[in-house]
């Protein structure tokens, strides 16, 4: 129906490969990018008389993954197997979890999560042809390296509501998991991949609408533009009265199209059954505990509540510092060499964005030349206005180039503020342009603008921009 | 000299070479010219060469074993009885392999089987049916059929096999020798190709109690590549009782009615067993099972689900037979399986695949579970009571080659008596108890898990009072040549 206005409703599948030492159920070791099939055994190649052995590493990377997403991590869980043929998965099935998985329930960030649960990953096909992908290819070589790595498998529920979001929140499971320490979380190298399943239904409405699988998109911007054009595409189709199929969809970043893998009348029936030659696994108390000694004390979405909290930071400014540790790092010890201490937590929260645009946004600003002391000094400077905001930033070039203290330069540099003469600059720039002037007696604010910029012009930037307007206002009476 | 050496029994032949009074390699060597010339089909494979003599004072003595072929030996043909496997050489080999060998017992050689285990009859091989030595017109039972077969001719002193639903005990019975499916869990299933992962046990054929004790005692053992395996409590003991004073014995009527179809003349030797057993001083009474009528149901649901998953793996990608490697993908696992697969094998992947499809899997798969739960919970009431229960071990004596191939069913109802057990996970042991037309009768006892000890006693007690004469099965076996 034309017309109507659609909302998103989007839920995201993630599998993330464990770093642990060796593979879900044997004992060769995980890699990457190694020579082909030099990492297995009877067990990953599924030879005949073969049987699995559980990883307790991997089961303990899955509940602290379950305990920093506040899940119900399962007393008793089972394996199943998963059954279907294809040349990736040796033993015809996959060993993963069903009805009765570790963790259930759960939230990260404004996204709650329904599932998280563990299963081993499948062998890499590559595929012989001028494009590497299976069309076109006419044989494949299997590559059993990848197969049986431990593989953490997280449901979330439909609770996103647009692609950026869904960007943002994968952002902040990769950040979480980085820093909880259980895997290398790295899209290009696949330890991390997404799926996402997207539906639309009328705004305000709460049935959920068909919903259509979108794989392979294997990095953030393709998640986004990937989830973006289903939803145009889905759109579309119901403004012109059709109906959405349920439908798994391959999105194709060059091209932003999306093709069918499959449809419903080929969905598999994995033939699920409880894994013959596991016993169920039991959570003890000795294992959660240890689980949760593994967690790190804090972790990103609270840390960043935490800036908000305590030290009254914007939400987007204390999620952007709190979910790189080496940004938090420097945040907080910046903080403690402040006069002031967490008083100046907002102010100091503005700088460090300045900080990383000058020394690259991959570059941990702990290792720059920017000593968390001469920051905070620096914004010392700036708030006791004997430095302009314009001039600081030009120490700042100097700290990042050179090192140093940002006193010593600015007094080598005569970049210090000026308050002498600045009422007679205010004055000068008040009597050069009267219209402006009397702009602002009649209370409209903007003509601020060409006043302020002509004292800043003549005082080449140093005065403080803050105390200038202050001024102008006061003369002005208004 | 060698028929003075095949008449040894296993446990006297390895006494003989722990005293120094035998040498292995003679005795190896005995065993491996009778082997090579099977006339019986019972080997796949036979050692070429005679191993150099371990150290004499094993357990096992140096005396050689065969073992079903379905147990991976590394570098050696383990096909379990199909072409799909024709020729693969494991790069490993089972646990009870390893262990069997690290306890003093050379391969003598692979033994032929009904393929993946699947058969009652040892003629679903892919490699041609065994024929039982009592009777060159019959079958051998199955689907240990070469390892029962190759024990009762003489042409191995033992064996192992693996019993999933009777297939050491019934084949045993068949062929007048003693066979074990210990408690499941007790030996490692590691190497061992899989049909039905939640019954499958390795075991022991051999010609007396004693011997299978003994191959037992080095079979067991939790292996930390098996997680379903378990320490067997305490140690495997050498059965020595002499009566069967204080001894309850259980007859369940379900497994001993009509419905099991027995035949007169097993049924006639197995009542007197059982009055040869009172007369040991046991008490001898009736009891109930009364799930035991469904266990054949439950057991033809659970072990061919389980298979289908488990011979999933045989695709034409990594090992075994490739058909068709240069079509597509779908026609290349196709033609594979068609060609690879013999059609019992077909049979019970498809009821396996039909019983976990999603809309049937409560109605078959699910409700099969539970009743195999009400069985467990029978075994264990009953056994508040008796100390073993005890049944004839085949409803009939060896068929006819030939006789029930037309009939699946047919073929199934071989395992009324035997399959109950395994759904329990609960050990039991065919011993020979007389013969029936001149053909062998056996008789079954079970015990509660872990229970092998006293189980074996029991049975060693009965078998010196049967007295059975295992010679004209070793006598007839190369055409009465002897060797």
């Amino acid at each position: 129906m034309s017309g109507v206005e659609y909302e998103p409703v989007i839920g995201l599948e993630i599998h993330v490969q464990l770093k642990t030492a060796t593979k879900m159920f044997c004992g060769c070791r995980t890699s990457f990018g190694e020579e082909p099939n030099t990492h297995t055994c009877p067990v990953c190649l599924g030879l005949p008389g073969a049987l699995p052995v559980t990883n307790e590493r991997a089961v303990q990377f899955g509940m602290m993954i379950g305990l920093a997403f506040g899940c119900e991590i399962a007393e008793r869980s089972l394996f199943h197997r998963k059954n279907y043929f294809y040349p990736d998965s040796p033993k015809g099935y996959q060993i993963s979890q069903y009805d009765v998985p570790l963790c259930l329930g759960g939230q990260l960030g404004d996204v709650r999560i329904h599932r998280v649960h563990l299963e081993e990953d499948a062998a890499k096909l590559n595929h012989v042809s001028s494009s590497g992908r299976i069309h076109g290819a006419d044989r494949s070589w299997v590559d059993f390296n990848r197969c049986g790595t431990p593989l953490v498998e997280v449901v979330t529920e439909p609770d996103i509501r647009s692609p950026e979001q869904a960007r943002e929140w994968l952002v902040v499971l990769r950040e979480t998991l980085r820093q909880i320490g259980v895997s290398d979380v790295n899209m290009a190298e696949g330890s991390l991949r997404c799926d996402a399943n997207v539906s639309v239904r009328p705004e305000g409405t709460s049935e959920l609408g068909t919903k259509t699988e979108l794989k392979n998109m294997n990095s953030f911007a393709f998640l986004e533009r990937g989830i973006k054009a289903e939803i145009e595409r889905q759109v579309g189709l119901l403004h012109g009265g059709e109906k959405v199929v349920q439908e798994t969809l391959h999105f194709d970043p060059t091209t932003e199209s999306l093709t069918p893998l499959r449809s419903k009348e080929e969905a598999h029936d994995y033939r699920y059954f409880p894994e013959p030659d596991l016993v169920p696994l039991l959570a003890t108390e000795e294992m959660l505990t240890a689980a949760r000694e593994a967690l790190p004390a804090e972790l990103p979405t609270q840390r960043a509540e935490r800036f908000e909290r305590e030290l009254g930071l914007p939400a987007p400014r204390a999620r952007e510092l709190a979910f790189r540790a080496d940004l938090a790092a420097y945040f907080e010890r910046t903080l403690a060499a402040l006069d002031g201490g967490d008083a100046g937590a907002v102010e100091v929260a503005n700088w460090i964005p300045q900080v990383v645009a000058r020394i690259g946004s991959e570059a941990d600003p702990g290792s720059s030349r920017v000593t968390p002391e001469s920051l905070a000094e620096l914004v010392g400077l700036v708030s006791g206005r004997q430095v302009s905001r314009d001039a600081a930033r030009e120490v700042l070039d100097v700290l990042v180039q050179s090192g140093g203290s940002p006193k010593q330069i600015v007094e080598e540099r005569g970049l210090g503020a000026i308050s002498d003469g600045l009422q007679e600059a205010v004055d000068r720039a008040i009597a050069a342009d009267p219209e402006a002037a009397q702009q602002v007696r009649e209370g409209n604010q903007k003509a601020l603008g060409p006043l302020v910029g002509a004292v800043m012009r003549e005082t080449k930037g140093r005065a403080d921009g803050g105390e200038v307007r202050r001024l102008i206002l006061e003369r002005l009476g208004s | 000299m060698s028929d003075e050496l095949i008449a040894l029994t296993a446990a006297e032949a390895a006494a003989r070479v722990r005293a120094g009074e035998l040498d292995p390699s003679e005795l190896f060597r005995a065993y491996r010219d009778r082997a090579a010339a099977d006339g019986l089909n019972a080997f796949t494979w036979v050692a070429d060469e005679i191993p150099a003599p371990a150290a004499s004072d094993t357990p096992l003595g140096g005396v050689p074993v065969a073992v079903k072929d379905l147990f991976c030996t590394q570098g050696v043909p383990s096909q379990a009885g199909s072409r799909i496997l024709e020729g693969y050489r494991p790069p490993y080999s089972a646990t009870v392999v390893e262990k069997l060998s690290a306890g003093g017992a050379p391969l003598l050689g692979k033994t032929n089987q009904d393929e993946f285990a699947m058969g009652s009859s040892n003629e679903n091989s892919g490699f041609g049916p065994v024929l039982n030595p009592w009777d060159r017109t019959r079958v051998p039972g199955g689907s240990s059929g070469g390892s029962a077969a190759a024990v009762a001719a003489g042409l191995a002193p033992w064996a192992i096999g693996t019993d999933t639903g009777g297939s050491i005990r019934q084949p045993a019975a068949l062929c007048g020798i003693v066979g074990l499916k210990p408690t499941y869990g007790a030996c490692s299933r590691y190497g061992m190709i899989a049909f039905a992962s939640s019954l499958d046990q390795a075991g022991p054929l051999a010609r007396n109690v004693t011997d299978a004790a003994l191959l037992f005692s080095q079979m067991v053992g939790r292996d930390r590549r098996d997680s379903t395996s378990v320490e067997f409590p305490g140690a495997v003991t050498l059965p020595k009782a002499e009566d069967l004073k204080g001894v309850r014995l259980g007859v369940p009527e379900e497994l001993t009615g009509p419905e099991g179809g027995v035949e007169e003349g097993v049924r006639r030797a197995f009542d007197a067993t059982l009055e040869l057993a009172q007369s040991l001083g046991a008490e001898v009474e009736t009891c109930r099972l009364p799930h035991a009528p469904h266990a054949l149901s439950a057991y033809y649901l659970i072990a061919p689900a389980e298979a289908s998953a488990n011979l999933a793996r045989f695709d034409g990608v990594r090992y075994g037979l490739r058909a068709d490697g240069d079509a597509d993908l779908l026609t290349m696992y196709s033609r594979t399986r068609a060609v690879g697969f013999g059609p019992e094998v077909k049979r019970r992947i498809m009821l396996g695949t039909y019983a976990l499809s999603s809309g049937y899997y409560e109605a078959y798969y699910g409700t099969a579970l539970k009743v195999r739960t009400r069985i467990s919970e029978d075994f264990k009431a009953v056994f508040s009571s008796f100390d073993v229960l005890v049944t004839p071990t085949s409803p009939w004596v060896a068929f006819p080659l030939g006789a029930k191939t037309d009939d699946p069913l047919a073929m199934y109802l071989n395992d009324f008596c035997t399959v109950p057990m395994p759904l329990a996970g609960i050990p039991a042991v065919s011993i020979p108890c007389g013969l029936s037309e001149g053909l062998p009768v056996g008789f079954q006892l079970a015990g509660p898990a872990f229970s092998e000890n006293r189980m074996l006693d029991v049975a060693y007690a009965l078998e010196g009072a049967i007295g059975f004469d295992g010679s004209p099965a070793r006598a007839g076996a190369n055409g009465g040549q002897p060797s």
